[in-house]
């Protein structure tokens, strides 16, 4: 008989951490949500009474808006707090901002930050629980999430599925977390782009590490490609956005050379006709917008659990 | 007239070559041949009467930043690690680029420190890598090395002009070796844990690469640099070959380096965050080699204090450094000596003594007759457990809180005085 896996956790920081059990189990409970936000009344009672503050430091559209659409879908109240008007413009540290929303009696704390291990550094120092949306080029645990739930959705399961992430991985959280997450639960993973963003360094991870898109596409059931952000980066890691695509963008030629069941993937924003062709991102095999309407069934799954929520049967 | 015996230890002075047990004599704080009836008696029986240790890599802070250390914070913490002078780095505020500034910091000291402190001055003015700082004023303010330390000079142009000026006044130069371009705004070893941890990389090139050119600079202007803290086993192969060459090239090596990995990172603890960082057991492995063939022959702390505040915050935010002085001698001792067993315990002593006197010219360092009697009592089999809630220092920010190390510095005596004892 096996046992009925548990949630334990007060924080998400990273999928690192979690067991496969863990996993499985917030995506199972991810799907029962997903049904919550098909219903005409797109609502459930669990944290109702519960305050979550979305701590953002770091400029993000979608996924502050995703969890706090979960939020508001399991009826917990919300705010949301920006870099540009919190006090750590004033010069208050990380810390004491982070307390301040506790001392206001917050349950729950999304952040969002440019440092990596800012979830970490909270989790560790605050009661509330706190949920890691995107710290640096740590980790994107919902992300991760997210795109694992999108795959597992069309292909029953992950075991000896093969997943390409294309892309700048060595500066991306969210690869990062697709990685773990995949790994765990038995996929297979190539990870693919110029040396320089995709370093030998990354097989320590359990992955396999190539610089030749067209060696993957023939045989991968995912490619997921993630924003190539030139504008932020230094420049010395790749020529220009031209040169990228010629080599790494998934352009009309290369889709079709994909098999027709593949699944096209993108976290957003995309740039259009950089990593990835206009029409390929419209096309019938890319997922990119069920991406984000998962998206919002992780996040609730994830703050029922770390917010110690009851009696929605998973 | 004041008269000190210290009885039945085993005195190891490596600099006459002695290791033998046998009483130590000092008058009025210098060692001498005999003293009379009268004299104080310490009974050193089981312990090492070893030359007052010398740490030539330390942070005082003062001036301008005394909330983190203070030269009497800094030597009493000093005192309480075994060592009888320490050697300060210029990186205050204001910079000790100026001998206004070295005069203050010898004054303060003269007034509160429990140790010998020695002073360095600036390369360049500001520490900005750009103009020569006024050297022979330095010289003549009493400074004993020149040092960008924090901060290394990029224009290989600035460095030699600078090593070029210094021989005028047989000045060493002391190098933090880091390369800006390479580093840029890497916070931990460029590896397989700043991989995990999405963490920029400091690549062991970036101090290789600086270690070389310093090298090739030395040997071009004939003058001594000693490359401070090094981290990366390629350093060691390369000063391996350059001072078989003849080059007056040397290395030190900190405990923090040959004790921690970057793994300890993984939880995003700033204080296991230090510039250069934390590498591999790789590198552990080839650092031990080199101070096991004698091509490292200096050891130090970089005691480098920050206050709680400074350093609890995101990581990559958080300034570098921990601190040193109490924890080095129990940690060399544990891991060189007693666990690895790269060194026996009078080679230690000579990397804690003998060494860094011979590179600073520093009057000190040896038990000969005649010389100033700082002296430090040594347990080399005491083991006892790190309390950071006990320092002596302001700050709080060392990796070795409740570490366990065997070999402990019992007793520090400076010109002849107890400053501190267990």
């Amino acid at each position: 008989m096996t046992t009925k896996p548990t949630w334990t956790r007060k924080d998400l920081v990273g999928l690192d951490s979690l067991s496969a059990e863990e996993i499985t189990l917030l995506l199972d409970t991810a799907k029962a949500f997903k049904g919550v936000g098909e219903r005409n009344l797109k609502k459930v009672p669990a944290l109702r009474g519960k305050t979550l503050v979305n701590f953002f430091v770091e400029p993000s559209t979608r996924t502050r808006t995703s969890f706090e659409l979960a939020a508001l879908r399991l009826s917990a109240d919300v705010i949301n707090v920006s870099a540009t008007v919190s006090s750590l413009k004033k010069g208050e540290t990380l810390k004491d901002t982070a307390k301040n929303f506790e001392a206001l009696l917050a349950d729950i704390i999304v952040i969002r930050h440019s440092s990596p291990g800012a979830a970490q550094f909270l989790a560790e120092r605050l009661d509330a629980s706190v949920i890691n949306g995107g710290d640096g080029a740590h980790e994107h645990p919902t992300q991760g999430l997210l795109d694992v739930f999108t795959m597992r959705e069309r292909f029953g399961g992950i075991e000896g599925l093969k997943v390409a992430i294309v892309g700048d991985i060595l500066f991306s959280r969210v690869a990062r977390s697709n990685v773990h997450a995949l790994v765990k639960l038995g996929a297979e993973v190539t990870l693919v782009g110029p040396t320089t963003l995709v370093p030998k360094s990354l097989e320590s991870l359990g992955v396999r590490v190539t610089h030749r898109l067209d060696d993957v596409l023939e045989t991968t059931d995912v490619i997921n490609l993630l924003r190539i952000q030139h504008e932020r980066q230094r420049k010395e890691y790749f020529p220009s956005l031209g040169e990228y695509t010629a080599l790494f963008g998934l352009t009309k030629a290369r889709a079709a050379r994909l098999r027709p069941d593949a699944l096209i993937m993108h976290p957003g924003p995309i740039n259009r006709g950089v990593e990835i062709d206009s029409d390929v991102a419209d096309g019938s095999r890319s997922v990119i917008l069920e991406q984000v309407t998962n998206g919002v069934a992780v996040r609730m799954a994830v703050l029922y659990f770390c917010a110690g929520g009851a009696g929605v049967q998973a | 007239m004041k008269e000190l015996k210290i009885t039945g230890g085993r005195i190891i002075d490596p600099a006459n070559q002695r290791d033998e047990v046998a009483d130590l004599f000092i008058r009025d704080g210098r060692i001498v041949e005999e003293v009379s009836a009268d004299a104080e008696v310490i009974d050193a029986k089981g312990l090492v009467v070893a030359p007052g240790l010398i740490d030539l890599h330390v942070h005082l802070r003062e001036p301008g930043q005394s909330h983190k250390e203070t030269i009497g914070s800094g030597t009493a913490a000093a005192a309480a690690g075994g060592f009888t002078s320490v050697v300060c780095m210029p990186n205050t505020s204001p910079v000790a680029d100026n001998p206004a500034t070295v005069r203050w910091i010898h004054e303060r000291a003269e007034q509160v420190a429990k140790v010998n402190v020695f002073c360095t001055g600036a390369i360049t003015k500001g520490l900005a890598g750009e103009e020569l700082a006024p050297i022979g004023s330095l010289k003549n303010a009493g400074v004993v090395a020149i040092t960008d330390d924090g901060h290394c000079v990029q224009s290989h142009e600035v460095m030699r002009r600078a090593l070029e000026y210094a021989r005028m006044f047989d000045l060493p130069l002391l190098d933090h070796c880091q390369d800006y371009s390479l580093v840029a705004d890497g916070v931990m070893h460029e590896g397989e844990w700043s991989v995990r941890l999405g963490l920029p990389g400091w690549p062991r090139i970036g101090e290789e690469i600086i270690v070389m050119r310093n090298i090739m600079l030395s040997e071009l202007c004939d003058v001594p640099i000693h490359c401070q803290h090094m981290s990366s086993g390629g350093s060691v192969r390369l000063l391996r070959e350059a001072r078989a060459r003849g080059v007056k090239i040397s290395g030190e090596v900190c405990p923090h380096h040959i004790a921690l990995t970057d793994e300890c990172l993984k939880t995003y603890d700033s204080n296991f965050k230090m510039n250069p960082p934390l590498r591999t057991e790789r590198d552990i492995e080839l650092l031990l080699e080199g101070i096991a063939d004698g091509t490292i022959d200096i050891l130090g702390s970089d005691h480098a204090p920050h206050a709680a505040y400074e350093k609890e915050v995101e990581i990559d935010h958080a300034p570098f450094g921990i601190l040193g002085l109490e924890t080095e001698f129990g940690a060399f001792c544990d891991i060189l000596v007693h666990k690895r067993k790269v060194v026996d315990l009078p080679r230690l002593i000579a990397l804690l003594t003998m060494n860094p006197a011979k590179l600073l010219k520093l009057d000190r360092g040896t038990l000969s007759t005649g010389a100033v009697a700082d002296v430090t009592l040594i347990d080399p089999d005491l083991v006892w457990t790190y309390d950071v809630g006990e320092t002596f220092s302001l700050s709080r920010n060392t990796p070795f809180h409740g570490w366990e190390f065997r070999g402990r510095a019992v007793r520090t005596i400076v010109a002849g005085e107890t400053v501190w004892k267990l």
